[in-house]
């Protein structure tokens, strides 16, 4: 097993494949390549959005999940989108929110703040929800998404509804107040919820060292009188399964999931951050030994004999659909400068525009792109 | 029919609309079992059941968060803070996330947040402050704060059928001193309107909450004392704020005094000062005048809490010096 629900065990072992009844043995052939294909445009579509960050198209800070693919793609997986399932990202989810629906040509336009963008401009990169598809915006304050997704679950409860929600939250996240209140209500609600801890070593430059002294963040669950699961976050198989069982436990009614992903992050916090607290060596050994990515191909040529040509169809489906959608984000339109005081409250109600911009259509004559937010100017 | 008082007044708007609507529910600090601090929600546990009336634990940002998430799912919470001095601790998820939530998501969250406020009641420096100021300045709240039991009835019931997040503060030391004859029927006090209060032609005293009775004894002492015809404004509304009724009261009186019992400096009574400067200035002749408490912690001892609050005798001695001016 790729996972144990005690909390106390050890490091997770790879699956083995005489492992009875994993919940990923469920899975179709086709399934699986769907995985591997959500995993590829996730990568692909970072790598386009590194390219439009370097032409300066992106206008503010660009956050990458390369080696994260696995764990952000295996366990929304895990949910089912048909019962309404609803989940809340974090930075590094963006593969999540692909699987839950979520549109290259959105995310490009996010990045490039454009006006048809799903926020029209007004919030950075993956900041952007969808009640019908399933997910909700995060914000930049780390652990108040987990009290959100308590409330959302807890309406679920509430109205008598069998849908589950996932929250992410990074090892930084658990050192806030709000990680803990949110757990701590919904283990108490017995909330439909699985709270997911991606323990990608580092919060921007802090340490998991620093951040607790607890060894396993598996083992906070036990405070909060839930179980705790860790796994493999690089084997997108082990992710899917103990993500499905705790979704499947809180379908049951049995209340909230603690689980643990172990994984790296291969990238800076930001791109502009250029690592330099990362001991020497670390980020090659993760590249060369433990890409997630390179991982599942292996599993799929070896273990399914899925062929090359297959993969590759995939990859080349990915680079259209991502060339498709830059064109179509690269011709989207800047937003209009006074739709920044419309929907602030309900209704057409629009701030009133300040007396010395009345009849002003736009601020300045050329808009200034930032420096840089840090060390890095690539 | 019978007096109501403004304790009343709050507990017979949370029945009425959750009776109407079942997805209004509540949740905070003792609220079920207890019935509140305060009482305020004593009897909804019995008539509503343990999924509507939700005792949490002490986890002001774990209310608040959660009952943002349940808004977008279309339902409609009240979050009880034990007493307003800990909203505080949800300060981070009030400001960043509900209020932004709608402009920078499209996400609709209907959310109530009320809780016992304000002094007069040797509560010190944890049980008695007024921290609607901290709030004003984050667009997409809106703030109400009743004087009358009436108005706490009625502001209620527009709060929690608001689209919008409302901070309802009620005034612990109005709970059981006023009364008075309910509305009949549904009755719903929109947001965004002042109410005047007593109708005057020489000077104009802006306040809300509790302060009001203090200006309305105080309008009543020079009335009978100096012969002045005082005009008290209760703006009952602080985001938005009813500029119209603030620029027609200093039309009519051309003199005016702010009150109100949080502290002075960066208060509501700057910024009510500001637009009146700016769309009246002309009007005035008399400078805006501050009746505020002092700007310290509020203590604890009666001659300590006293000295600090604004009193009835501060308004009169303000009242005359804009009239005499």
């Amino acid at each position: 097993m790729a996972s144990r629900t005690t909390g106390r065990t050890a490091r997770p072992r790879r699956a083995s494949a005489s492992a009875p009844a994993r919940p990923s043995s469920q899975l179709s052939v086709d399934q699986k390549l769907e995985l591997y294909y959500y995993m590829r445009l996730t990568r692909s579509l970072e790598e386009r959005l590194v390219n439009l960050y370097r032409q300066t198209k992106v206008v503010g800070g660009l956050f990458r999940s390369l080696g994260q693919e696995a764990d952000a793609v295996g366990s929304a997986y895990a949910l089912d989108r048909s019962a309404g399932d609803f989940l809340s990202p974090l930075i590094r989810n963006l593969g999540s929110m692909l699987v839950q629906g979520a549109q290259p040509t959105e995310i490009i336009r996010q990045y490039m703040a454009k006006g048809d963008s799903p926020t029209r401009g007004r919030e950075l990169n993956i900041h952007f929800g969808d009640l019908e598809r399933g997910f909700i915006g995060q914000i930049s304050h780390l652990g108040d998404m987990v009290p959100v997704m308590t409330g959302v679950t807890l309406s679920f409860k509430l109205r008598g509804e069998s849908r589950v929600g996932l929250v992410y939250v990074g090892d930084g996240a658990t050192s806030t107040g709000a990680f803990h209140e949110g757990i701590n209500f919904a283990a108490v609600q017995r909330c439909p919820l699985v709270v997911i801890v991606e323990n990608n070593g580092w919060a921007y430059s802090t340490p998991v060292s620093k951040q607790t002294a607890s060894t396993r963040f598996v083992d906070k669950a036990l405070a909060y009188g839930i179980p705790g699961v860790q796994a493999d976050g690089n084997d997108v198989l082990a992710v899917y399964d103990v993500t499905k069982a705790a979704v499947d436990r809180a379908r049951r009614g049995e209340g909230v999931t603690l689980v643990e992903l172990l994984t790296y992050r291969r990238k800076g916090h930001a791109e502009h951050d250029n690592q330099s607290y990362i001991p020497k060596g670390e980020l090659e050994r993760w590249a060369s030994e433990n890409d997630p990515v390179d991982r599942y191909v292996r599993y799929l040529t070896e273990s399914e004999r899925v062929s090359a040509d297959t993969l590759a169809d995939v990859d080349q489906r990915v680079l259209s659909e991502i060339d498709a959608a830059t064109d179509l984000a690269d011709a989207s339109p800047m937003p209009e400068p006074t739709d920044s005081l419309t929907e602030v409250y309900a209704g057409r109600h629009s701030v009133e525009p300040l007396w010395f911009r009345e009849g002003i259509r736009s601020a300045v004559a050329q808009h200034e792109r930032a420096a840089g937010w840090g060390t890095f100017s690539g | 029919m019978a007096e109501v008082t403004y304790l009343e007044a709050i507990r017979q708007a949370l029945f009425e609309e959750m009776e109407r609507d079942p997805n209004v529910f509540c949740l905070g600090e003792d609220i079920g079992a207890y019935g509140g601090a305060f009482k305020v929600t004593e009897g909804l546990l019995d008539r509503f059941g343990d999924k509507r009336v939700i005792d949490t634990p002490i986890s002001e940002a774990a209310i608040v968060g959660a009952a943002a998430g349940a808004a977008h799912m279309g339902m409609r919470p009240v979050c009880e803070m034990q007493f307003i001095d800990f909203i505080s601790c949800a300060y981070d998820m009030i400001t960043n996330y509900v209020a932004t939530s709608r402009y920078r998501a499209f996400l609709p969250c209907p959310i109530v947040v009320r809780g016992p406020s304000g002094g007069y009641v040797r509560g010190g420096p944890f049980h008695s402050q007024n921290p609607e100021a901290a709030f004003l300045h984050t667009p997409g709240l809106k703030i109400v704060y009743p004087a009358t039991a009436s108005d706490a009835k009625g502001l209620l019931k527009a709060a929690i059928r608001d689209d919008d997040p409302v901070l309802y503060f009620e005034h612990k030391y109005l709970y059981r001193r006023i009364k008075e004859e309910m509305p009949s029927g549904d009755h719903v006090v929109p947001i965004g309107k002042a109410r005047t209060a007593r109708e005057g032609s020489d000077v104009s005293v802006i306040t809300y909450a509790a302060t009001v009775w203090k200006a309305l004894e105080a309008a009543e002492q020079v009335e009978k004392e100096d012969g002045l015809k005082v005009e008290v404004v209760d703006l009952r509304s602080l985001l938005p704020l009813d500029d119209e009724a603030i620029i027609a009261t200093v039309k009519k009186t051309n003199r005016v005094l702010i009150v109100h019992e949080d502290t002075r400096t960066g208060g509501i009574a700057g910024e009510i000062t500001a637009r009146i400067t700016e769309r009246a200035f002309e009007w005035l002749d008399a400078p805006i005048l501050r009746v505020t408490a002092a700007d310290v912690p509020l203590p604890y001892s009666p001659p300590l809490e006293d000295y600090v609050l604004p009193q009835t005798a501060d308004i009169v001695k303000a009242i005359r010096v804009l009239a005499s001016y």
